[in-house]
């Protein structure tokens, strides 16, 4: 596979890095998201969500805990199940089982709050486990770009080393870079710095800041508002279960238009 | 006392008592190989996706858990062979040998199942959700990441059936293995009842011999494969 361009399977970016990501062009709808319900029991968990990302976009979803942000993300590789409505990648429905779904799962790039690396593997193998067995690359290439990624995420040295040998920052750069390394058209990130370190935070999100940069389509759920500052084009509210407000960050963060927004940002930014 | 030593040494050299003990290692070696693979089958079906692989999974072994190995020895030997005819080899002595670890096996494999089930619930939730990320299916995903770490966090639970299928092996008595030990110790005391304690004894003490290692191998090991998170 041609990598010149772009590990990520994507063409670069045109965007140079100072540019405000904001004013980048964006492509054709890559997730569209139509009237999305679902209920654990009696929990309305999400109600009637309409949502499109379009390729290249950086969009970060933020909301109190329980609102539904984590379970958007998860449906989205259909982590979880949904009620009713539709969700397309790539102009492709969310396959409801088997070797379908596994296929679209493979071009949906997925980081967790808690790594959730192979415990029993390498951190090599780890990065190269997808792209054998499901893209079926053999070892040499495999091993090849798995070093390219985990060199791009600052822990090329640390490739022999057992996960739980690793900080938790680093952990979770290898977990982006095996995500990475199924060259997704997309990447999905489920609250990605939570179970970090304080000291650790900041080189998760320099990395996925880069990503961003190079034009990386991305679904970030986060409460870090230094990144969607940074990185993000458009910022989701979501609270209950609904789509509060939908604003660019700056907007967002300084004018936001709901109440429940402004009551949960003034109790975010007190401290 | 002399006569009491010589005449143990005599009786203990008259029947083959290594030679029965041997048959019980054989009986467990290959009952453990065949439960090993149907009860690694039968995990797989319960925590497979497919309702009617769990439903037909939890069926065998809440049949074979809850029925006493004695009678399915018997029926190996009453029903398998004598009413349904089936032969597992040409001579007696292999196919009562062979009937006998097919029971053991069967028994066993429900015990190997709920082992590495309860190694799979050692591996937390997130190792599967990730290995459905990168976009493997079920097997693949079993095959690959779960099932290598629920074996791992399986040590223990396995090496103990190991060791409940090894004392078991005597059972193979009810399956016409009529030379494997408590059928050996059974004939030795009917005929030499003035060595009963003895006779007792060397039975006892050997089979405390070859477990002890056992436990003490898969305590070792279930350690020392422990997955580190």
């Amino acid at each position: 596979m041609d990598q010149s361009t772009s590990t990520t399977g994507q063409p670069a970016a045109d965007n140079t890095v100072d540019a405000p990501t904001s004013d980048r062009a964006l492509g054709a709808p890559l997730v569209e998201l139509k009237s999305v319900n679902k209920h654990f029991g009696a929990l309305h968990v999400l109600q009637d969500i309409d949502l499109t990302v379009r390729k290249g976009e950086v969009l970060v979803v933020i909301g109190p805990s329980g609102s539904g942000k984590s379970t958007l993300c998860r449906a989205i590789n259909r982590l979880e199940t949904i009620d009713d409505g539709t969700i397309t990648v790539d102009g492709k429905t969310l396959p409801e089982e088997g070797k379908a779904l596994a296929q679209l799962r493979a071009e949906v790039g997925m980081v967790f709050q808690s790594f959730n690396l192979f415990a029993h593997k390498t951190v090599l193998d780890n990065v190269t486990l997808g792209p054998r067995k499901v893209r079926g690359l053999n070892k040499k290439d495999a091993e090849e770009q798995a070093r390219k990624l985990l060199d791009r995420v600052g822990v090329g040295n640390q490739a022999g080393k057992m996960p739980a040998q690793l900080s938790g920052g680093q952990q979770q750069r290898v977990a982006i870079a095996r995500a990475l390394a199924m060259q997704p058209k997309v990447m999905l990130f489920d609250e990605p710095t939570s179970a970090l370190d304080p000291e650790m935070v900041n080189e998760v999100l320099d990395a996925m800041v880069a990503l961003a940069q190079e034009g990386m389509t991305m679904i970030v759920v986060t409460h870090e508002m230094g990144f969607a500052r940074k990185a993000a084009d458009r910022v989701v509210f979501m609270a209950d279960g609904q789509i509060v407000e939908e604003a660019a960050p700056e907007e967002f963060f300084t004018a936001p238009k709901s109440e429940r927004a402004r009551d949960f940002l003034s109790k975010i930014l007190t401290h | 006392m002399n006569d009491y030593l010589s005449g143990l040494g005599a009786l203990l050299q008259q029947y083959d008592v290594l030679g029965a003990f041997w048959t019980n290692i054989q009986l467990t070696f290959w009952g453990a190989l065949i439960a090993l693979a149907l009860g690694t089958l039968l995990a797989l079906m319960r925590i497979s996706p497919i309702a009617s692989l769990r439903w037909a999974g939890a069926t065998y072994v809440s049949i074979f858990r809850n029925t006493p190995l004695t009678i399915i020895m018997t029926f190996m030997v009453m029903g398998v062979w004598t009413a349904l005819q089936i032969q597992l080899a040409d001579n007696f002595e292999d196919n009562f040998f062979r009937l006998a670890v097919v029971g053991l096996a069967v028994y066993h494999a429900a015990f190997v199942c709920e082992a590495i089930r309860s190694g799979v619930n050692t591996v937390p939730l997130g190792q599967a959700e990730a290995a459905r990320a990168i976009g493997l299916s079920f097997l693949p995903a079993a095959r690959l990441i779960i099932l290598p770490q629920a074996f791992r966090g399986a040590t223990a639970p396995l090496g103990n059936t190991l060791i409940a299928l090894l004392k078991n092996s005597t059972v193979a008595a009810a399956a016409s293995v009529s030379w494997e030990t408590s059928s050996t110790m059974k004939t030795m005391i009917e005929f030499n009842p003035n060595y009963l304690w003895e006779i007792f004894a060397v039975f006892a003490i050997g089979y405390v011999i070859l477990v002890i290692p056992i436990g003490l191998l898969t305590t070792w090991l279930s350690r020392r494969l422990a997955v580190k998170r």
